[in-house]
C-alpha cells in the first residue's frame, strides 16, 4: 500500500467505530423522531398526520404549564446557585483560608451522589414529620407541609438542586479564579482601587467566559430536569412541579403517545438552542 | 496591630461561612448513613437524627426482600464499566483520527458531531426505544450502553489532548516502519493517561447515576440498575420501611465514594476538564 493511500484510509479507520455508533444511535434516531413528530406510531409503523401533534401541544394547557414550571424553577435556582458558587469560589481563593483541599472536597461531595438517591434522601428530609420540619418546630416556627403547597414544593426542588450542583459550579469558577494573575490586583491596589472595585473591575470581567459556561450548562440542566420532580414531588401538587421532561416522559412512556412526545422534545430542543444563543450573544465581549 | 486584628476577624468570618457550607453539604450524607440503622419510626424521630440505631441488619433483610439489590449493584457496575471501557477506546481512536491526520471534510464532520451534543439524550429516547425494540434489545444492558456512546464530549476531550502531542514522534516511528495502529497504541495512547483518566472517571460516574435511559429501557427487576431499583422503592404506593430505603441509598453511594477516595485528585481535575465543553 502506498504511503499516500495509507494516510487517506487511516484516519477513517480510527474514526469509524465512533462514527458508526454515531450514525446508528444519534443521526438515525434524530431523523426518525423528526418524522415521527409529524405522525403517530401504531403497530410498528409511522403514519403521518401533518402538524396535529404540534397543534395538540400548543393547545394543551398542561404542556404550557410544564414549560412555565420549568422556567419558574430555573429562574430561581440558576441565579441563586451561580451567585453562591461565585461567592464560595472567591472565599476558597482567599489567602486567609488554609486547608483548602479539605473544603474543596467537602463542598464538591454532593456532586458524587446519583440523582435518584439524593432525591429520595431529600424527599425524606422534607417529609411532614421529617428532619427539616422538626428543626423548624424546634426553632419555635410552624412546620410546613412541603408537598401540598405549590410554592413550597417548587422551593424544595430548588433547594435540592442547589445543594447538589453548587459545589460543581464552584470548582469550575475556582479554576477560572486561579488563572487570574495576582499582579493585576496588586497594580489595582496601588492605583487605589478598593476590594469591591477590584471584584467588579477585575474578577468578574476575567471570569466572564467561565461564568458564561456555567450559566449555559446550568440552564440546559434546568430545562432537562426530570429526576427531582419524578421522585420528590411526582410532579405535584396539582401539576405545579411538572417539568417539561416529566410531562414528555409521561406522554411517551406512560400514555405511549410517541408522536406527541417527539414533537414535544423538539420544542425542548428549540428552547435549549434559543436560550444558548441568547446567552452566548449576551455574554459576548462588547468590543 | 489594628490591621492584624482586622485580618484575623476577616479570616474568622471566612472560616465560619465555609464551615456552615461544609455542614450543609455533609449533613444529608451523615443523616442517610445513620438512617440506614434506624427503624421506620426512628427515621422521623428528631431525637435519633444524630444517633446510631440498631436496626441495620433488619433493614438489610427488608431491603433484600423488596429488591434483588446485589443484582442491581452488579447491573450498575457492569453497565458503567463496559460503557467506560468502550468510551475510552472509541473516543480516543476518533480523537486521534481528528487530530493527527489531514483529510477532506474533517473540520465540518467534527463540527457536526459537536453540534449533536446540543440534543439531550432524553429527546432521543422515543426513537431509541422503538429502535431497540425492533433490534430485540429492550430490557438489555446493551441498549443503555449503546445509547450513551455517541456523546461527542469524549472525542472533543481526546482530540484536544492529542493536538498537543508532537507529530514528529509519530512521523519518525512511521519512517521506522511502525504501522498506524501500532503508533496509536504504543506511542500516543500511553502518553494520554491524564486525559484518559479524566474521561474514564467522568463516564463512569455519569453512567452510574444514569436514570432516564435505564428507566425507559429496562423492565425486569433483576436487571435494573441501582437508581432505577431505588426509584421503584420510592413510589408512593410501595410499602417499605424508610431505614431500608436509606440503606439502599447508601449502597448506591458507597461504590462512588470509594472510587472518589482512590482517584480523589484526578476526580476533581476530571470534573474541571469535563466542564470545558465545546
Amino acid at each position: 500500500m502506498s504511503y499516500r493511500l495509507k494516510m487517506k484510509i487511516a484516519p477513517w479507520c480510527f474514526i469509524a467505530p465512533f462514527f458508526i455508533v454515531f450514525l446508528i444511535f444519534a443521526v438515525y434516531p434524530v431523523i426518525y423522531s423528526v418524522i415521527l413528530s409529524f405522525g403517530t406510531y401504531k403497530g410498528g409503523q409511522v403514519s403521518l398526520s401533518g402538524l396535529r401533534n404540534y397543534s395538540f401541544l400548543l393547545s394543551d394547557k398542561s404542556f404550557f404549564q410544564a414549560i412555565l414550571n420549568t422556567f419558574k424553577i430555573g429562574l430561581i435556582q440558576v441565579p441563586v446557585m451561580i451567585f453562591l458558587a461565585i461567592f464560595l469560589a472567591c472565599l476558597m481563593n482567599s489567602r486567609l483560608i488554609k486547608g483548602k483541599g479539605f473544603f474543596r472536597m467537602a463542598i464538591f461531595i454532593p456532586v458524587l451522589i446519583d440523582a435518584v438517591s439524593y432525591s429520595v434522601i431529600f424527599s425524606l428530609l422534607f417529609n411532614d414529620k421529617g428532619f427539616i420540619n422538626s428543626m423548624i418546630a424546634r426553632m419555635g416556627l410552624i412546620p410546613q407541609s412541603w408537598y401540598t403547597n405549590a410554592g413550597l414544593a417548587t422551593m424544595m426542588i430548588v433547594i435540592a438542586q442547589t445543594w447538589k450542583w453548587t459545589g460543581y459550579n464552584m470548582i469550575i469558577i475556582l479554576s477560572g479564579l486561579q488563572n487570574i494573575p495576582g499582579e493585576l490586583y496588586e497594580a489595582a491596589a496601588i492605583d487605589g482601587a478598593g476590594r469591591i472595585q477590584q471584584f467588579f473591575r477585575i474578577t468578574i470581567p476575567l471570569l466572564r467566559n467561565m461564568i458564561l459556561m456555567v450559566l449555559v450548562t446550568s440552564v440546559n440542566g434546568a430545562v432537562q430536569m426530570f429526576t427531582e420532580p419524578n421522585i420528590i414531588t411526582h410532579g405535584g401538587p396539582t401539576g405545579s412541579t411538572t417539568t417539561v421532561m416529566f410531562y414528555l416522559y409521561n406522554m411517551g412512556f406512560k400514555n405511549f403517545n410517541f408522536g406527541i412526545a417527539c414533537a414535544g422534545s423538539y420544542v425542548v430542543v428549540a428552547i435549549v438552542v434559543l436560550l444558548t444563543i441568547v446567552q452566548l450573544q449576551a455574554g459576548k465581549e462588547k468590543d | 496591630m489594628k490591621m492584624k486584628n482586622k485580618t484575623r476577624l476577616a479570616s474568622f468570618i471566612c472560616y465560619c461561612l465555609l464551615a456552615v457550607c461544609v455542614v450543609l453539604t455533609l449533613f444529608p450524607y451523615l443523616w442517610t448513613f445513620l438512617a440506614a440503622t434506624h427503624t421506620n419510626s426512628q427515621v422521623f424521630n428528631f431525637e435519633y437524627s444524630f444517633k446510631l440505631g440498631s436496626n441495620l441488619i433488619q433493614n438489610y433483610y427488608d431491603l433484600l426482600e423488596a429488591l434483588p439489590i446485589w443484582n442491581n449493584l452488579f447491573s450498575s457496575l457492569f453497565v458503567a464499566a463496559v460503557y467506560t471501557v468502550l468510551i475510552l477506546l472509541i473516543d480516543s481512536m476518533a480523537g486521534y483520527g481528528f487530530s493527527q491526520y489531514q483529510f477532506k471534510g474533517r473540520d465540518t464532520l467534527f463540527i457536526v458531531i459537536l453540534a449533536a451534543m446540543m440534543i439531550p439524550v432524553q429527546v432521543l429516547m422515543v426513537p431509541l426505544y422503538i429502535q431497540f425494540s425492533k433490534m430485540n434489545m429492550v430490557d438489555s444492558w446493551w441498549g443503555i450502553i449503546l445509547s450513551g456512546l455517541p456523546g461527542a464530549f469524549g472525542v472533543f476531550l481526546m482530540r484536544q489532548a492529542m493536538l498537543s502531542f508532537p507529530r514528529d514522534l509519530v512521523e519518525s516511528a512511521r519512517i521506522d516502519g511502525a504501522g498506524e495502529a501500532r503508533n496509536f497504541f504504543t506511542i500516543v495512547l500511553p502518553n494520554m493517561k491524564p486525559a484518559l483518566t479524566s474521561l474514564g472517571i467522568l463516564s463512569f460516574v455519569n453512567q452510574w447515576g444514569n436514570y432516564y435511559v435505564p428507566l425507559v429501557l429496562l423492565n425486569t427487576t433483576e436487571k435494573y440498575t441501582v437508581p432505577v431499583a431505588i426509584s421503584l422503592l420510592a413510589q408512593p404506593n410501595f410499602d417499605i420501611n424508610y431505614g431500608a430505603l436509606m440503606l439502599g441509598a447508601c449502597m448506591a453511594v458507597l461504590p462512588i465514594m470509594v472510587f472518589f477516595l482512590i482517584f480523589q485528585k484526578n476526580f476533581i481535575d476530571g470534573m474541571m476538564a469535563g466542564a470545558i465543553k465545546g
